[in-house]
Formats: C-alpha cells, structure tokens, sequence
C-alpha cells in the first residue's frame, strides 16, 4: 500500500484531516514531525494546512527551516509527489519548490467558505483523477491567501499550463489571474490554498447537488497521488 | 551592545492591504492629508560588542534570505544603530 507522509509542523492545524483523507483514498498515512531528517521511506509527502510558528514573519518562512524540509525538498526534485495546502503551499513558496508568494486577502478578511475550482491541468500528479476543465468544489479558509507573482512568472506559468486551478464564480482575494493552485513543471509539486482533505467523506464535506454536506471532490487528490505511485511502480 | 537595524517594505508594485487598510482609517480619526500608507517590518538584531564587517554582511546575507521575501518585498535598509 502506498504510503503517504503528512507533516506536523508546530502550529499545523489540519494534519489529522489530510492522513485520513488519505486513508479514505485507500493509501497509508504516516505522521512525518517537523525535527525528523527522515522520511521513513513514504512514496509522497503532503504539507497540510494551519497556522505553523504563527505565521510569524511570513506564512510558512519559519517552517520552511525546518529539519524535514531538507528532506522533502530533495525527495521533490527526485520526483516524489508533494501536495502543499494553505499553509503547506506557503511553505513550498517559501522553500522555492513552487513560484509566487501569498499576501493577506484583497479585504483582509479571513475567508471560511466553500469555494469552486476549475481543474486547469490534469498531468500532474495531485490532479490525474480529474477531468480538464472540471469544476470542484472544496472549502477555502485563510486569511493570508492572495496568490502574487510577477507579470513574467505569471506569463511564464500560463504558458507552460502550471496554473493548476482557478477560481470560479468570482475571486475570493485578489490572487493573480484567479490563480488558486500551481504545480512545478514536472508535474510532481502541487500547493493550492483551498483544502481537499475537508471534501472526503459524505457528512463532513461542502454542500452538493447530492444535500447538504454531501460533498467528496476533494478525494481525487489523493487518489490521483496513489495512481502517480501505481504508474511510476 | 549595538544593533543593526532591518528596514523590509512590500514591493511596490504589490499591492498593500494593511497599509491601504490604515490609510483609510486615518481620516476617520481625523488624521488628514495623508495620500497613502504603505506598512512594512523593522527588525534589530542585537549583537554583543562592535559590529564586525563580518557581522553586518551576515545580516545583509539573513535580511535578503530569510528576514525578506524577494518575491514580494525588498529589503530597504541594513543600519547600524549604537
């Protein structure tokens, strides 16, 4: 079974929602701690959402020094899959493994919603389950979560289809280009601002045309990470 | 006991939300004549003794690397202050 390692950083808040997201795609999740300098051998490594050191500094600056970093950031340029959400997408910004940086929202509100994506690339390892173009539906909740990057990266990311989702139905905060999640270019580092692990389970999701509640498009991250794992087998 | 002071401010052409935030708070509490706000970080770093050249250059080398983010900001300042 495929094992994928969910970090803990001081200050994570939702590692325990993103190792049983993986549970129900069906791989085995292993509690990674921000001062291990091992990965104990995972297949991929998923950076969850929270508030790590307090955003002290920037988002995801502090955490960014932190032991396991070393350890994710070689095991990324080796081609693990790495999915960074929220706070886990800062810290891959900061780390350098994904482009652009997050300020604070447009309106500097904190933003508890359900939010629509549309799946811009599906090559990638965090997106294969999708279907180009396809709109999903997880919740988005942050406060520092307005995606900038300079106008030549931004052209640069267009270009080579590493917009990853955008916002639909209107932007909640400003990003550049309704940009809400970019992948590197080899497709294996994803970060994106909004939480698939909260739309996993039937009860516990965003609202769907099936009833309240009843929303799961946030599974076909995870399992297109275990689908990743299959094919590079 | 002397200080090297970090001035980083939000690039400029990055938009400012708490500074746009406080510039429309200040004519509300009377504060007139103010066309914009810009809110940046100030850091001291306290060193034992004179600040050393080497000193300083490590400072510069942490305010660009670490204390500042290049994607959206700059680091304005490296000083000293007795």
């Amino acid at each position: 079974m495929a094992r994928i390692g969910v970090v803990t950083f001081p200050g994570t808040l939702d590692d325990r929602d993103a190792a049983r997201a993986v549970r129900l795609a069906g791989g085995e999740p292993v509690n990674l701690f921000h001062t291990d300098h091992n990965l104990q051998n995972v297949d991929a490594v998923v950076l969850p959402g929270g508030f790590s050191y307090g955003d002290y500094l920037r988002a995801g600056a502090i955490s960014r020094f932190s032991p396991i970093m070393d350890e994710v950031v070689d095991a990324a340029n080796g081609g693990m899959p790495v999915l960074g959400i929220c706070n886990g997408f800062q810290v891959l910004t900061e780390v350098h493994l994904l482009p652009g940086s997050m300020i604070k929202n447009n309106d500097l509100h904190f933003i508890c919603r359900d939010q629509v994506l549309r799946v811009e690339n599906t090559d990638t390892a965090w997106t294969n389950a999708y279907i180009t173009g396809e709109e999903i539906t997880i919740p988005l909740k942050n406060q520092d979560g307005q995606y900038v990057a300079d106008e030549r990266t931004l052209d640069e990311l267009e270009g080579e289809g590493r917009v990853a989702f955008r916002y639909v139905g209107g932007n909640p905060n400003g990003s550049r280009r309704d940009i809400a999640g970019v992948t590197n270019a080899r497709g294996n580092v994803v970060g994106l601002m909004p939480h698939p692990e909260h739309a996993v389970e039937p009860g516990f999701g965003p609202d769907s045309r099936e009833g309240g509640r009843t929303g799961t498009d946030g599974l076909g991250f995870f399992a297109s990470a275990l689908n990743a794992l299959l094919a590079s087998a | 006991m002397a200080t090297i002071v970090v001035h980083v401010m939000p690039k400029p052409e990055i938009l400012d939300p708490q500074g746009k935030a406080v510039g429309n708070a200040l004519p509300r509490l009377g504060f007139e004549g103010f066309a914009s706000v810009r809110q940046g970080k100030r850091f001291e770093l306290t060193v034992d003794g004179d600040v050393t050249e080497e000193t300083l250059a490590k400072a510069r080398e942490a305010a660009e690397t670490m204390l500042s983010n290049p994607v959206i900001e700059d680091v304005v300042a490296v000083e000293v202050v007795d």
